[in-house]
């Protein structure tokens, strides 16, 4: 069954600074998706979520995230994953020159 | 401008107190994330994407200078220096931390301002025509009764709980600025034999099932304002539906039960309502009033301003497209852009906002005001003044003169900040800004109001815009949907979809074809994109934006 | 054991009477107990009648608050009772609204304690309601 299983990352937002984390093999939540602990086991997916689940005063809004393996670290597999790593991608668009003109 | 009493400020003292205290009890786990959710939504603080959000109200739009530095200062110390004007005449600051929320609450109290009641099932900041007090067109200020509401709805006791969120909007000029079509109350100033009053509208909405609202009563007297809301408000709170999310917003309520019925409930409550009202509220009203008076109009010599608009080309084309009629001699109305090409719509940096601020205190009464159309705008200015105004702005990026354009655009955050989003909208905007910039034809094409959403909730608006763009998601790419005939004045309208949604690359080209169908199909430059749609119908713009399908037919 | 918390704090149950549920409109019952779904134009208010009981499941179920006005507003003066989870940050919106107590359990009292409910049962304090209303 697991053979057929994508690979998950738990991920949620920090209680206190709001910011996206991610849940390590360590059991801390780090910044940095790379860090992640990838699940590839459906069962142990669902331990790691309960794990995360039960710490309401440090995280809120945990979940599983498809990814990707791939020699850089696991890469979310759906873009709103994507834009949770990398940030609002406005500002990085060629014709914004807001924060240069001001 | 109104001026908080020590009432509002011994309110406003003890809200915060209880604030942080509900923070403290969610983190010491005396709340569980389930109960503190609804007090944090009430207090106008989001859980986003990255961040949480804090959503502060402008209220009815109205801010002075003081206050606009405020937002600088604050974008600045807890934010990354910018924040983000929003069709809700909100200002939302996208990174503040939980435990700093409590300090920037107590921070905007100094400048009597909140952030109470932006968010939740509950009855949200009132707003208004932004042009509220100096518009040619107007019958009578909307402030005055906005702050009446705004008091009677804060923290009221029976509608903190609603099925659902509850927006009032009130406009008092002959236009509809404030699309007060498209909310759960839409409130209409009349006069009738000299007497003020309104039109009562209830039932409109847009998200996943936009309505137009309906009449509910054609003259209200100005002193059974509030007795009535509350009557509407009493009769929602009892029979919308709460088994679904969906359709728990009042516009269903209405819509499955019928104008009349609805009617005759609020009538009844209305009469059992209307005697606890004894005349508190109309002695409170005519103390609002006197604090909404006029600026002191000057006179001043404008023959500066005269010489500059004759030579100065780029000048004159920002005069001509970025200001409007003024109720007073020699003035005029200022909007500043926050929509430079290619920019994010609405979004300004502190200094930016401490510029308008200064530009508002020394050319413009201390007075500003934010548009539903996520721009600002300077109310009251002396047309003397127009060249410096002019000159401070563009050396702040702040001159764009594309009010009413294309580039124009209303966009929500979208997926870039928004958890609930189902694909990004900022960088369509800043792409369409961009093409048309690059096309040279903004000008040629005339008033064109085009409104982005991220998702199918309606936050920019789509529905009623001329050209409206909504983002969703199919097979795990973003795609758009396009809508036309949307408008969101007196003669409000839900646009109508062109046909199959197309990926974020070929979404700009699809709206390219649209423009030039229409330069194409125009009688003369004077007729709007909306006036053609009017006359010709969907069929033409199809077979603009789907040439292939067209040709296979 | 229930609690009951009023503006002085905690309190146990003092209301000994059954209550009527559901109720035959021909009896004339000293207390009756309500759902949140009721329509509170339909309550007959017997002569009877002392306790009005108002079972609220869910907190963020803000219907109670209307129940309790309007039957305040068709006259009921007797004891107005809101019963359920409701959340401390409620007890001036209940008390504001007509109820005059909130009937919560033991595990509820426990989580919020009492010091909390007392921070909010000033509510006669900061109201624009008796500001404008009157
Ligand atoms: C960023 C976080 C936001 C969230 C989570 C959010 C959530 C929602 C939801 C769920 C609805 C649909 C309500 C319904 O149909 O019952 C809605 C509607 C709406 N929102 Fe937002 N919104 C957000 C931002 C904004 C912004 C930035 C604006 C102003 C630019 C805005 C203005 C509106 C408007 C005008 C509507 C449609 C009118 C209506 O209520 O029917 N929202 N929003
Ligand atoms: S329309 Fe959707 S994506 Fe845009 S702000 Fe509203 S909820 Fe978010």
């Amino acid at each position: 069954m697991s053979a057929h299983f994508a690979p998950r990352i738990v991920t949620a937002n920090h209680l206190l600074q709001g910011g996206v984390i991610y849940l390590a093999d360590n059991d801390m939540w780090v910044d940095d998706i790379r860090e992640a602990e990838i699940l590839t086991d459906e069962a142990d997916a669902q331990l790691r979520l309960l794990f995360a689940e039960q710490q309401p005063d440090t995280v809120v809004g945990a979940y599983l995230a498809k990814v990707t393996v791939t020699e850089h670290g696991p890469e979310p597999q759906h873009f709103r994953d994507q834009l949770r790593r990398t940030g609002p991608s406005h500002y990085a668009h060629p014709s914004d020159k807001r924060f240069e003109n001001v | 401008m109104y001026k908080y009493t020590e009432f509002d400020k011994a309110f406003l003292l003890q809200r915060n107190s209880q604030f942080r205290a509900q923070v403290q009890r969610r983190i010491n786990g005396q709340l569980t994330e389930e109960e503190f959710k609804p007090l944090r939504l009430m207090n106008g603080l989001y859980l986003q994407l990255h961040a949480y959000m804090l959503r502060v109200a402008i209220p009815y739009g109205t801010l002075n200078s003081a206050q606009m530095r405020q937002l600088a200062y604050i974008a600045q110390t807890w934010d990354k220096g910018y924040g983000h004007f929003t069709t809700r005449q909100n200002i939302q600051y996208n990174w503040p931390k939980l435990s700093d929320v409590p300090d920037i609450l107590d921070t905007l109290a100094e400048v009597n301002l909140h952030a109470i009641q932006t968010s939740g099932n509950t009855i949200r900041n009132v707003t208004a025509d932004h042009f509220a007090g100096a518009a040619a067109d107007e019958i009578c200020d909307p402030r005055p009764y906005a702050e009446l509401i705004r008091q009677w709805s804060t923290d009221h006791p029976e509608f903190q709980f609603l099925g659902r969120k509850f927006k009032i909007a009130i406009n008092g000029a002959i236009q509809d600025r404030a699309v007060i079509r498209a909310h759960d109350i839409g409130l209409q100033i009349i006069q009738k034999e000299h007497k003020l009053g309104f039109k009562v509208i209830v039932g409109g909405g847009l998200g996943r099932t936009p309505m137009i609202g309906k009449t509910i009563r054609k003259f209200l007297p100005e002193s059974d304002l509030l007795p009535y809301i509350e009557a509407i408000l009493s009769v929602f709170n009892q029979s919308g539906r709460r088994d679904n999310k969906y359709k728990a917003r009042i516009k269903i309520t209405v819509h499955e039960k019928g104008i009349e019925d609805i009617r005759t409930l609020v009538e009844d409550r209305f009469h059992r309502i209307r005697p606890t009202y004894k005349g508190l509220d109309q002695n409170i009203l005519e103390s609002i009033k006197m604090q909404f008076p006029p600026p002191q109009f000057v006179k001043a010599d404008s023959t500066h301003f005269e010489q500059t608009y004759e030579t100065d080309p780029i000048f004159r084309s920002w005069v001509d497209i970025n200001t409007s009629e003024h109720k007073a001699d020699n003035y005029v109305i200022v909007s500043i852009s926050l929509k430079g090409h290619g920019q994010t719509p609405g979004d300004a940096t502190t200094k930016q906002m401490q510029v308008m601020a200064q530009v508002a205190e020394d050319y413009g009464h201390n007075e500003l005001r934010i548009s539903h159309e996520q721009n600002v705008i300077l109310p009251h200015v002396h047309k003397s003044n127009l060249p410096q105004i002019y000159k401070a702005l563009r050396n702040h990026g702040l001159a764009t003169a594309n009010i009413g354009l294309i580039s124009d655009i209303i966009a929500c955050p979208g997926m870039d900040y928004c958890a609930l989003a189902t694909a990004r909208s900022i960088p369509i905007a800043q792409d369409i800004a961009g093409r048309f910039k690059a096309l040279k034809i903004e000008h040629e094409i005339g008033p064109l109001k085009l409104k982005i959403s991220g998702c199918i909730n309606a936050c920019g608006h789509h529905h009623v815009g001329h050209i409206g763009i909504l983002g969703l998601e199919r097979a795990g790419k973003e795609y758009y949907q396009i809508t036309i005939g949307g408008d969101a004045t007196s003669t409000a309208a839900i646009g109508e979809r062109v046909g199959p949604g197309f990926s974020a690359e070929e979404i700009v080209d699809a709206v390219e074809r649209l423009i030039y169908a229409y330069l194409d199909m125009r009688k003369e430059p004077e007729e709007t994109f909306l006036r053609t749609y009017q006359r010709v119908g969907l069929a033409p713009f199809k077979t603009a934006l789907y040439p292939k399908t067209a040709l296979a037919a | 054991m229930p609690v009951i918390v009023t503006d002085s704090g905690f309190q146990s149950d003092d209301w000994v009477g059954d209550y009527c549920k559901p109720c035959d409109p021909g009896s004339n019952p000293q207390a009756l107990d309500l759902s949140s779904d009721i329509d509170p134009d339909t309550v007959l208010l017997h002569s009877n009648l002392q306790m009005i009981r108002v079972n609220i499941h869910n907190f963020a179920d803000g219907r109670g608050f209307t129940i309790a006005r309007q039957l305040r507003l068709r006259g009921f003066k007797g004891r107005l009772r809101a019963r359920g989870n409701l959340i401390s940050d409620q007890y001036t919106m209940a008390r504001r609204s007509g109820f005059d107590e909130i009937e919560i359990t033991d595990e509820l009292a426990k989580r919020q304690t009492e010091s909390e409910w007392l921070f909010r049962s000033k509510w006669k304090e900061n109201d624009y309601q008796s500001l404008l209303r009157g």
